[in-house]
């Protein structure tokens, strides 16, 4: 553990503001990629469900 | 080869017929480098300090403006058609069109930029290796810029798209432009950047009308 | 090789791995997220900001990863005209450059508190910033044409284009940087790429590990869409040729 407290964790030795910026905005490019990806895909399928069902 | 010569005279008949064409992308280097003074101030210090890349990126920028008509016209009245059709090397087409524009724009620009670097006080030691630049990194620009109008014909948005494909291509050909002016303002030797630029210019013609080639057979397909 | 080419075998195949590369994302973000930020020291120079580096470094790699994918995937798709390679670059791009962009950011984010200015024409960030003007115009490009196939095939060719030249503007771009280096400015991100610590170096592989498997996973995700789309567009396509020639369309 690098940190003695939780308090220094968060304070990241005085540079919080960037470390913690850097790791959220790298946690929404991700999980942003993820969810865009995964709607799509959901409505992909339902228009091509659809489009099966539509044909019979 | 007939066919290269008669692409070639073609182009440079149909550029002579409408010179406004030629003349407008003149007309533009000068406004765009003359907007500069503008910018930042007519202080000659400042001035001569920025001089080369000044007409550098102006004249980047005017001949990006005259790429998309390189092809355009063909493209539209079906002569590209034709001339793959007849299985004629597109290759060759694309050398023809490519010195064609060099011919109609590049050189122009070239003749242009010592009256524009006058203007943005470039010291005398500068304005050789500036004019030998341009002639070294201008047939880049046109190679690769054919490159990206042929990639772009028919698209959407094309003129746009193209700078956005080709003015990050540019880079290098700007980076070392203006690096043999500088070094010749300093006293330095460019010759290594301008044998840089030479080099660019083997590199762009010997790959750049295969990709060229490719593009518009698929353009045209 | 040539088998890959065959979207369902490709497909059966990518479907196979992807609980294991997803899982393995998992694992390693599990391990590499604590480990990055809490239980490794802090840099001797740059203190906690090197924890930016982990991110910032896998979101680079990523980024050029991405586009060697991009670029061989263009290659086979314009000389085997495999559709699947096609597929593959498309699917990649947007990914290749939300990773550029994050590298970009972070690499902002680090130079703030170690040069005192968020931006710098540092050779890397400025190569880094061209490249994703390179995957912003692949994308424009391949989105451009009516006729989808065009796209595909402009903008392959597009990346074979840039293939060649990303060495060129990189080896320009640092020529440029070493010219200009303002001395002030010459601070210490250096210190982590000469000395490299084994404490750095775990997190670091890790998190790259993560980043490596999470495109993977997504990829296969991406190119599912990219498959259920061009099999929608070409029953429209068939629906509408049956119309036309009033037969039914099977």
């Amino acid at each position: 553990m690098a940190f003695e407290n939780f308090a220094a964790f968060i304070d990241m030795g005085g540079y919080a503001a960037w470390v913690w910026t850097a790791y959220g905005l790298a946690t929404v490019a991700l999980v942003g990629m993820l969810v865009v990806s995964r709607r799509t895909l959901k409505a992909r399928t339902r228009e091509f469900e659809e489009m099966k069902a539509n044909r019979k | 080869m007939s066919v290269f010569t008669a692409l070639l005279s073609r182009d440079l008949k149909l550029a002579l017929r409408q010179s406004a064409d030629s003349l407008t992308v003149i007309a533009f280097f000068a406004i765009a480098t003359v907007l500069f003074p503008f910018g930042v101030g007519p202080e000659a210090e400042v001035l001569s300090r920025i001089a080369a890349g000044v007409v550098w990126v102006a004249a980047l920028l005017a001949a990006l403006l005259s790429l998309d008509r390189v092809f355009t016209v063909d493209f539209e009245d079906g002569t590209l058609d034709q001339l793959l059709l007849n299985g004629q090397s597109m290759t060759l087409v694309v050398l023809a069109k490519v010195i064609a524009h060099w011919l109609t724009t590049g050189v122009p620009l070239i003749i242009m930029s010592p009256v524009l670097a006058v203007t943005l006080q470039l010291p005398a030691e500068g304005y050789g290796t500036l004019v030998l630049a341009l002639l070294l990194g201008t047939p880049t620009v046109s190679l690769v810029g054919a490159l990206g109008a042929a990639l772009v014909l028919g698209a959407r948005r094309g003129g746009v798209l193209l700078s956005l494909l080709v003015l990050p291509l540019y880079i290098p050909v700007l980076i070392f432009g203006t690096a043999a002016v500088e070094a010749a303002l300093t006293g330095m030797p460019s010759a290594p950047m301008l044998s840089i630029l030479g080099g660019f210019a083997l590199i762009a013609v010997t790959l750049c009308p295969f990709g060229t080639a490719a593009a518009l057979r698929q353009a045209a397909e | 090789m040539h088998k890959f080419a065959n979207p369902t075998q490709f497909m059966r195949i990518a479907n196979a791995i992807y609980p294991w590369v997803a899982g393995i994302c998992v694992l390693l973000f599990a391990a590499a997220i604590p480990i990055a930020l809490m239980f490794s020291p802090p840099d001797y120079q740059q203190g906690e900001t090197v924890r930016i580096m982990y991110i910032h470094v896998s979101s680079a790699w990523l980024m050029m990863m991405i586009y060697g994918i991009i670029a061989a995937n263009s290659a086979m798709f314009l000389i085997w005209r495999h559709p699947m390679a096609n597929l593959v670059a498309r699917a990649s791009a947007p990914m290749g450059a939300v990773f550029c962009a994050l590298a970009l950011i972070t690499g902002m984010l680090w130079g703030q508190p170690m040069w005192g200015t968020f931006w710098v024409w540092d050779a890397r960030l400025t190569s880094t910033l061209i490249l994703f003007f390179l995957y912003i115009g692949y994308i424009a490009l391949a989105d451009a044409f009516e006729d989808s196939e065009r796209g595909d095939k402009a903008a392959a060719i597009l990346a074979l284009v840039g293939s060649v030249n990303v060495p060129i503007i990189h080896f320009s771009v640092e020529w440029w940087n070493t010219l200009h280096q303002p001395s002030i400015i010459k601070a210490s991100k250096e210190g982590v790429d000469s000395s490299v610590h084994s404490s750095i170096l775990l997190p670091l592989f890790l998190m790259m590990g993560a980043f490596t498997m999470f495109y993977f996973a997504l990829l296969v995700l991406r190119l599912r869409s990219e498959l259920l789309a061009a099999k929608i567009r070409n029953a429209r396509l068939s629906q509408i040729a049956g119309h036309s020639a009033a037969q039914p369309a099977e």
